[in-house]
Order: structure tokens, then sequence, then C-alpha cells
């Protein structure tokens, strides 16, 4: 078994960290699936189409920049804020009215938004390949115990921990976070109390969209930004969420590590289909507790 | 009369099918193929969907599966043809009855989603298992034996089989079993109170929704001789939930409709645009807004047919 052998090689942690470094943007984005999952009761299945737009929107923002690590900055910033304006329009727009409607009409309906948008995505950037390159600042390698790790993965280890302060800041330290975990919980009740409803559920999913496309403009430069990008993430995304336990904010943060890792050791002891590992892990976390490892706030 | 205005329709379309290769171009021929077998799958969907109410949101993977069943058995083994056309349904019904068993205990949107994620991992599989999947190229010129092989004999082999499940799935929805399985879908609770086995009969329509998606699959093989991954692609799953969603999800025939619809609607779209996501979607969105009851449940209204006591 010489691939298990591979498991203790000194690649592993390497291994591991960039895997990590991976599972950062994997958990921005399904956070906020997890939220609009959470409080809007939205399986959204364009949020992977979000984070597609976010990814070709810093593209844009860096070619107009001209590149460079102010250019990259600004782009990790305007990117996710051209996102959360699309998700404004799509919230205000159809899903305010649909709020009522059975789940399976409104994951169809987040599937035509999908498919829109990945023709939208299409006709504005075409079908070519776009690439960003790293800036300067995060080009070479860190020596982590010895071994290189990309700058750039080091970032992201960074910024992961530094996002998931900033929501649980967001939904537990403000009075915004607190009406929208319990519209999360009744609805009605915190409408009755006088708060608009309406313009919490937009606020969440304007949120959420925000971390779907600075999931997309953080991943630039670390993939070929293409179409079709947005169509595995999604299914890697639902996986997370429900593992995690569907609109758990920490079940994402865990759900991601889970998939993460499962799935970065998984391609050193087989290769072709190390994919595989993650859906294994979550088949067997269901088998044990079959609503997820965290409360859900269904 | 009225009594025999549905077998009169019935007589109608079916001579014209049977008559339609002899009356319009090859293309054409093939392209009702298509759309027969479509339809097919959408109303095995349908079962699931419609009549007992589990979101089975990864229909595609059956279809496919029972493409590659036939497929693999037909390129790799010297098993006789008729064998063939049952190891890809079967496969199909195994599979849906191993995922239905991870994702029977979760509730609706829960195992909807889960059901579309663990399909995603047997597209992946299929995808990069070059060797025995030829991977993302597929199978190409598989030997369809001779008797079924022209394009009118694939035809009329489509037409025969659809026919032939799809009166199968009929005599389903109409048995006692039938009416089990739509009590289920409108209130589960009630339904297990009065000794019914929810669980039970939700993993045997899985089965048999498995087992008719996988026939679906085998015909695309007579049809087209090549299978590729898409085919069991997830948006593929959720194209065919929105062919039974079009044409009504409580009328036996709306799904059957609704897949007509929508790959003819492909087959001239693809002729003049290459964005077909964006008229699908297009279309969707309007249909969820203003029909909600689908095309046909505007015509028709009602959810159950005439003459029907109250579920």
């Amino acid at each position: 078994m010489e691939s298990v052998s591979n498991l203790f090689s000194t690649g592993t942690l390497s291994q591991i960290l960039v895997g990590l470094s991976r599972t950062t943007i994997l958990f921005i984005v399904s956070s906020g699936m997890s939220l609009i999952l959470g409080v809007l009761r939205i399986p959204n299945v364009a949020h992977g189409s979000l984070y597609m737009i976010g990814a070709f929107a810093a593209w844009s923002v860096i070619q107009l920049l001209g590149g460079g690590l102010f250019a990259f900055l600004a782009a990790m910033i305007v990117a996710p804020l051209i996102v959360a304006a699309v998700g404004f329009v799509l919230e205000r727009g159809f899903f305010s009215y649909l709020y009522e409607r059975e789940h399976l009409m409104l994951l169809l309906l987040t599937f035509s938004f999908a498919l829109i948008l990945g023709d939208l995505v299409k006709i504005v950037w075409g079908p070519e390949y776009r690439s960003v390159t790293v800036p300067a600042f995060f080009q070479g390698s860190a020596e982590i115990f010895g071994l290189p790790l990309p700058w750039y993965n080091l970032f992201l280890l960074v910024v992961g921990p530094c996002i998931a302060a900033f929501l649980w800041l967001v939904i537990n330290k403000t009075d915004l976070g607190k009406m929208a975990r319990a519209a999360a919980v009744d609805g009605e009740m915190v409408g009755a109390v006088g708060i608009n409803v309406g313009w919490i559920f937009a606020f969440t999913f304007v949120l959420g969209s925000f971390l779907a496309g600075l999931g997309g403009a953080l991943i630039a430069p670390m993939v070929n930004i293409s179409l079709g990008m947005d169509h595995s993430l999604i299914m890697e995304t639902f996986l997370i969420v429900i593992i995690g336990g569907l609109g758990n904010m920490w079940g994402a943060l865990l759900g991601s590590l889970i998939f993460g890792l499962t799935q970065s050791l998984g391609i050193l002891v087989w290769p072709q289909f190390g994919i595989a590992f993650p859906y294994l892990a979550v088949v067997a976390v269901l088998v044990v507790r079959p609503r997820g490892l965290l409360s859900s706030t269904w | 009369m009225r009594r025999w205005r549905a077998p009169f329709a019935l007589f109608v379309v079916m001579a014209a099918l049977v008559a339609l290769p002899h009356v319009v171009p090859r293309f054409h021929a093939y392209v009702a193929a298509i759309v027969l077998l479509t339809a097919l799958l959408a109303t095995s969907l349908n079962l699931a969907i419609g009549y007992t109410g589990i979101y089975q949101f990864g229909h595609a993977v059956f279809y496919g599966v029972g493409a590659y069943g036939t497929a693999l058995t037909l390129t790799r083994t010297g098993m006789p043809a008729p064998v063939a056309f049952l190891v890809g349904p079967l496969a199909a019904a195994v599979l849906s009855l191993a995922m239905g068993m991870i994702c029977i205990r979760l509730s609706k949107l829960y195992f909807g989603m889960l059901q579309i994620s663990l399909g995603s991992l047997v597209w992946a599989v299929v995808y990069r298992w070059y060797s025995f999947t030829g991977g993302d190229d597929g199978i190409h010129g598989v030997p369809v034996p001779d008797a079924i092989s022209s394009p009118k004999a694939s035809y009329y082999f489509t037409l025969a089989v659809t026919a032939l499940c799809v009166f199968a799935m009929h005599r389903i929805v109409r048995s006692p079993f039938g009416k089990v399985i739509q009590g289920i879908r409108d209130n589960p609770v009630r339904a297990a109170a009065i000794g019914v086995d929810v669980k039970r009969h939700q993993l045997a329509v899985l089965v048999i929704a498995g087992f008719f998606g996988g026939v679906a699959g085998s015909l695309f093989v007579v049809v087209e001789n090549s299978v590729f991954p898409d085919m069991m692609f997830w948006t593929f799953s959720l194209e065919v939930l929105i062919m039974c969603l079009l044409g009504g999800m409580y009328s036996f025939f709306g799904p059957f409709v609704g897949a007509s619809a929508i790959v003819l609607l492909r087959v001239f779209a693809s002729v003049h645009t290459q964005y077909w996501g964006l008229i699908l979607g297009t279309i969707l969105t309007l249909v969820i807004i203003f029909l909600p009851d689908g095309v046909l449940g505007v015509v028709t209204r009602r959810p159950r047919a005439k003459g029907e006591p109250d579920a």
C-alpha cells in the first residue's frame, strides 16, 4: 500500500495546508449559501453563478486598473460589491414576491436564474478562459516547517478566519444580525413587532451574495476563470451545507473543513478518484446524524 | 360519447406517431424518437415528484446509468442485446435503491439536495474513469443490434417501448399502490397513522422511477448509438424537473407534454442561437411566476381526474 504511505510523507502537511486554503473559499461561499438557506429558506442554485460573476468581475476590475497589488485588493472589494448588487436586484425584483411558494418552485426559480446568469456571463465576458496573475506581493512561497507554502495560500488562510469572525460579529452583535436570526426562526412574529422583514431578507440575501462574490474573487488567481466554474462548486456547497446542518454558519465552517480535508487527503491516497472521499465522509456523517452535525435552523 | 374521448385521442396520437417516419424527413423522425424517450424520462420522474411528493432532484443520474449500463454491456461483453437492455434499467433501479436508502431518512428539500449532490458524485466518477466509461468523451459507436439500428427501426423500437412503459406507469398510478403513494404525497403523517409504511412505499417508488428512467437511457443508446457523461449532469436533472413543472406535475400526461415542448424548443432554438440557457431560464421564470400549475394545469385546473373521489 504505497498510496497509504503517502499519507505520512513530508508532502502531506503542505497538501493539508493547500487543502485548507481552498477550504477557506468553500467556507466563504457556503456560509453565504447557508445564510440565505437559513433565513430565507431558498436553496439558491444561482449561488454558484454569483460566485462565477465574482471571479469574472475581479478579472475585469484588475484589467481596468492595470494590475498590481492595489488593483488586486480593489478587485477583492469591488467584485463582491457588484455581485451583491446583482443579489439585491434578484431579491427585490423576484424573490421578495415569492417567499410563500414551496421550496421546489424556489429551487427551480433559482435554477432558471443560474441558466440566465450563465448565459449573461457568456455574453458579457465571452466564452474564453480568463486568468488573473497573483500580484507580485503574494508571489513566492513561505517556509512552513521546512515546506514551501505559496504566500497566496497563506493569505487565504488568514482571510478565512477573518471572514468567520466578521460574520460572527454581524450575526451576533449587530441589531440587523439579531433581527435576521429572529426572522429565520419566525418571520411572522418578527414582522408583528414592527420590524420590516422584507428588508431583513434583502439584507441577508445581499450579504450572502457578497460572500459568493468574495469567494469567486478570491479564487480568481488560483484557477482558470471559465464558464461552468459554477456547476461543480454548487454541488460541493450543497454537501457542505447539508453536513453542517441547514442554515447553521458554524456548520458551514465544519462542513468545509471536513470536505476540504477529506478531498486533499483523498487525492493523495487515490489521485484519480480522490473526489469521492468527501462524498463518503458526507454519507458517513449522515448515517450517524441525518440532520447534519450541528443543529439546523429549520 | 364522453367516455370515448380519451381512448379516441389516444388512438389518434398513436396513429400519428406510427405514421410519422413515413411522412416527415429523417431528421424529424430522429427528433421524435428523442422526444419520446425524454417524455418517458419525465413521466418516470413524475411518479416520484408529482405522485409521491418525493423531491427527486437527481433523476438524470438514473437515465445516465441506464444508458451506460446498456452501452457498456453491448461494447464490452459478448452478452446478447436483450440482456444489455435489462442491465441498464436494472443498474439504474439498484442505484436508485442504494441512493434512496441513504437519502430517505431526510425530508423533502434535504432529500433532494443530498440526492442531487450524490448524483454529482456518480457523474464525477463516470467523467473521470477513462479506462472503463470513456471519461468525458463518452462511448461512441455502440453496436446496437441490426434489427433496431436503422433510423426507422430505432424510432419504432423507441415508440413501442415508451408506449409500453407509459402504459405500465399508468397502471401503477391507477392501482391501489398508486392510491397509497398519492395519499403519502398529500399527507404522510396521516398515511402512516392508518398503517402505511411510508418509507417502504417511497423506496418502492424510487426504484420504479429509477428503473423507467434507466429504460429511457437505454432507448437513448438505441437512438443515438452513443452515451456521454453530460446526460447525467445535475443541470439535466433539473431540466427534466422543469419538463414536469411545465407540463403540470399533477396530471399523468403533463410531463409528456412538457418534455415534448422543451425538447422541440431546444432543437429549434439550437439552430438559431447558442443562448439556450437564457431562453429556458426566461420561460421557466415566467412559468413559475405566472403559471405555477404548469401549462396543462391551466387547462385541467384540477389535480385529480374526473369522476374520482376526493383523495
